[in-house]
């Protein structure tokens, strides 16, 4: 391809755009491996919707908490947060006493104040983040063990229908093995993901709100210098990410249509890792919002190839530890061969983000 | 009265876990007087007191080697639980199949452990020092994949550690009335005092915490030091790691130091500590490590419903970093001097009052 960038002045990429673009690559250089590798499942295109079929909850989560990381924080509580919902949720519906909405209300408000009980402690009282995000998470933890102890499974007829409901791609899908065309499914949740995706995309590159989480991210001295209101945006960070959390307990919910204790559980370090593999650090102010579900799509992969490759359930932890310990090894050689300015990357005009 | 003044000063991040200890005390001897009695069974003490020293030995000695990773890493290692699972899972296998149970096997194997743990410790540091991964981040990778590996050191289901020296140390030795994972917790402290007060350790650790560079600009390689507490955090693990099992009597790789790190990252920032590095203190830790096992014995003690004992832990844990926070400290040091001042004014405007003092 001809690159028109001869003419133009050549910028350096940031290093959001670095990683991110590091962590596309491992994504790809991955999913190409498992199409070489095992074509018989990984050429299905329902195995790729399928990712996001059943995983749309973590990959909520992982940008709710996206953007707390890239604001220099860290909520922890979001996978218990998210399973409180989806038992809180269930409880309202098993009952009768609401409609979806009526569920959906539900679990927006107990995200939110999750979120704003955290932005609160953290961005005003000025309390360190990983304690106050661990106890909201043992206080969710603990609001679920009082809510009930069992698992219930919703029956009400509207939930059931929406539990139920898949689109259908009908251009795309595969022929079976009969001579039957099977199009493409994919559920309600992941168009949820994708507009969510879009959104925050927006807010982080656009907004006012977006460019000042970067800045409080990167440095919070200087950033409140520029005039702007430090708490605030921290405040708004944390509350963001307690809402996704919410939301993601209601797609939780409508996936597998159960509230259970064990729901969303260890979703925070899930979602920890994706943001990692996705080159969001944990210190702030470093990302690209659309590396969240890059790595959740890289995580998902791994464990998908794993099981593909019939390794033994213990060799699977270890094994994606293993990828896990290369990509955060890869990024950090890149980082700082990038410090020490032995290579520059130049995209061309019409490849930059 | 001044130099009172100044000795509070000076000790005032021991305020917070101290008002927390007084405060529980108070709450169990309004439930019942009878806390503090301590009874003898078979030639040991039992006991509130001394089940609370026993059952947090554990927490304690992470909580120590907690406080060091944080100071100078400026970050949490959460992987600890599950380094000390290997390193007892490795302990246990060695005994196991060393043949005859003496006190040299547990010895040797012991020290097995304490290098496994300097492994994962030279493992998880060489992530965080060398390429300067977030500590959360590099130990996330042995959180994740840490049980596996122990469960396959395992080989079967979970291996019963019964022989006699276990149990000792897992109990009580006859004729010494104290626990002995009591002791072996004291011992470990002392050692990590010892150390503290002879070598420059501490100076090393607060300075690299405060500000890396300035520190390699005097010569001291902040790497090295990271790198060093992490060496220092795999032993704890190793020592934890080793009194629970023989507490347990049998390693079960699913639930030995189960999330055992959220609470000793808790006894960090109880006791005092800030957890974005810096000045510690290790006093702080460990009576934050005791503190949190106070609480959760007082809450079985109070008899709340056990599903919701988390979610109180979390409404008290909250409570107190509200109180301990430094907007509110600034608030109510602002409300105090005011009155101090209103104080003043009057007693000037008094003078018999004054006489009085």
């Amino acid at each position: 391809m001809e690159s028109p960038n001869t003419t133009k002045p050549k910028t350096r990429l940031s290093n959001s755009n670095l990683l991110f673009m590091i962590a596309g690559i491992i994504f790809v250089l991955m999913y190409g491996f498992a199409l070489i590798r095992y074509p018989g499942s990984f050429m299905q295109f329902q195995t790729f919707f399928d990712l996001f079929n059943l995983n749309a909850a973590l990959f909520i989560v992982t940008l709710g908490l996206c953007v707390v990381m890239i604001a220099g924080g860290i909520d922890i509580s979001v996978g218990a947060v998210c399973g409180l919902v989806t038992m809180a949720c269930a409880m309202l519906l098993q009952s009768g006493a609401a409609s979806i909405w009526g569920a959906l209300l539900l679990a927006l408000a107990i995200g939110t104040a999750f979120g704003v009980l955290h932005g609160f402690l953290i961005a005003y009282l000025e309390i360190q983040p990983f304690i106050i995000t661990l106890s909201g998470m043992f206080l969710a933890q603990g609001l679920l063990t009082t809510l009930h102890k069992d698992p219930i499974n919703v029956t009400m007829p509207a939930f059931v229908a929406l539990r139920n409901y898949t689109i259908e791609i009908p251009w795309l899908g595969t022929v079976n093995r009969l001579g039957y065309f099977i199009p493409c499914e994919i559920k309600p949740g992941v168009i949820v993901v994708v507009v969510l995706i879009i959104l925050y995309a927006i807010l982080m590159k656009w907004s006012r709100f977006g460019r000042n989480v970067y800045a409080i991210g990167g440095n919070s001295q200087s950033a409140r210098m520029l005039g702007i209101n430090v708490k605030r945006t921290r405040f708004f960070s944390y509350v963001i990410c307690g809402l996704t959390a919410g939301i993601s307990g209601f797609v939780y919910l409508m996936t597998t249509g159960a509230g259970n204790i064990g729901n969303g559980a260890l979703f925070e370090m899930k979602a920890i890792a994706s943001n990692v593999i996705g080159g969001i650090l944990l210190n702030g102010g470093v990302g690209n919002l659309l590396g969240a579900p890059i790595g959740t799509m890289t995580l998902l992969t791994i464990n998908e190839l794993i099981r593909a490759a019939g390794v033994q359930s213990n060799l699977q932890a270890i094994v994606s530890g293993l990828l896990l310990y290369l990509f955060i090894v890869l990024q950090s050689i890149v980082m700082s061969l990038r410090g020490e300015r032995k290579f520059r990357i130049v995209l061309p005009p019409w490849l930059k983000p | 009265m001044s130099k009172l003044k100044k000795h509070i000063n000076r000790s005032s991040h021991l305020f917070l876990p101290l008002s927390v200890l007084v405060l529980l005390i108070i709450v169990n001897l309004i439930k019942g007087a009878d806390y503090f009695r301590i009874t003898m069974v078979n030639g040991a003490f039992y006991g509130n007191i001394p089940n609370i020293l026993f059952g947090a030995s554990e927490l304690v000695i992470l909580s120590i080697g907690m406080t060091l990773v944080t100071a100078a890493s400026r970050g949490q290692d959460i992987s600890i639980g599950e380094n000390g699972a290997i390193t007892s899972a490795i302990f246990v296998w060695y005994v196991l199949n060393a043949g005859e149970v003496t006190l040299l096997t547990i010895l040797v194997g012991f020290f097995i452990s304490c290098v496994a743990g300097i492994l994962i410790g030279a493992f998880n540091g060489t992530l965080v020092s060398v390429f300067n991964v977030q500590p959360m981040v590099a130990t996330l990778i042995l959180f994740l994949g840490g049980r596996s590996i122990a469960f396959m050191i395992d080989g079967k289901v979970s291996p019963i550690l019964a022989n006699e020296i276990s149990n000792k140390i897992g109990t009580v030795i006859p004729g010494i009335p104290i626990h002995t994972p009591i002791i072996l917790t004291a011992v470990f402290i002392a050692i990590v005092a010892v150390v503290l007060k002879k070598t420059n350790l501490r100076l090393y650790v607060e300075s690299v915490g405060i500000n890396p560079s300035a520190v390699r600009l005097n010569g001291i390689d902040p790497k090295k030091i990271i790198f060093l507490t992490f060496l220092i955090m795999g032993v704890c693990s190793a020592v934890a790691g080793f009194i629970a099992v023989n507490k347990a009597g049998r390693h079960d790789s699913v639930n030995l130091l189960k999330f055992i790190m959220m609470d000793a990252i808790l006894a960090v920032a109880l006791g005092g500590n800030s957890l974005g590095g810096g000045k510690f203190s290790i006093t702080g830790s460990i009576i934050g490590a005791y503190t949190i096992e106070m609480l959760n014995r007082t809450l079985l003690r109070l008899e709340v419903n056990p599903e919701a004992i988390k979610a109180f832990k979390a409404v008290f844990i909250i409570v107190l970093m509200v109180i301990a926070s430094p907007v509110v400290r600034v608030f109510v040091r602002k409300v105090l001097d005011k009155a101090k001042t209103i104080g003043k004014a009057s007693s000037l405007s008094t003078p018999d009052s004054r006489q009085m003092d």
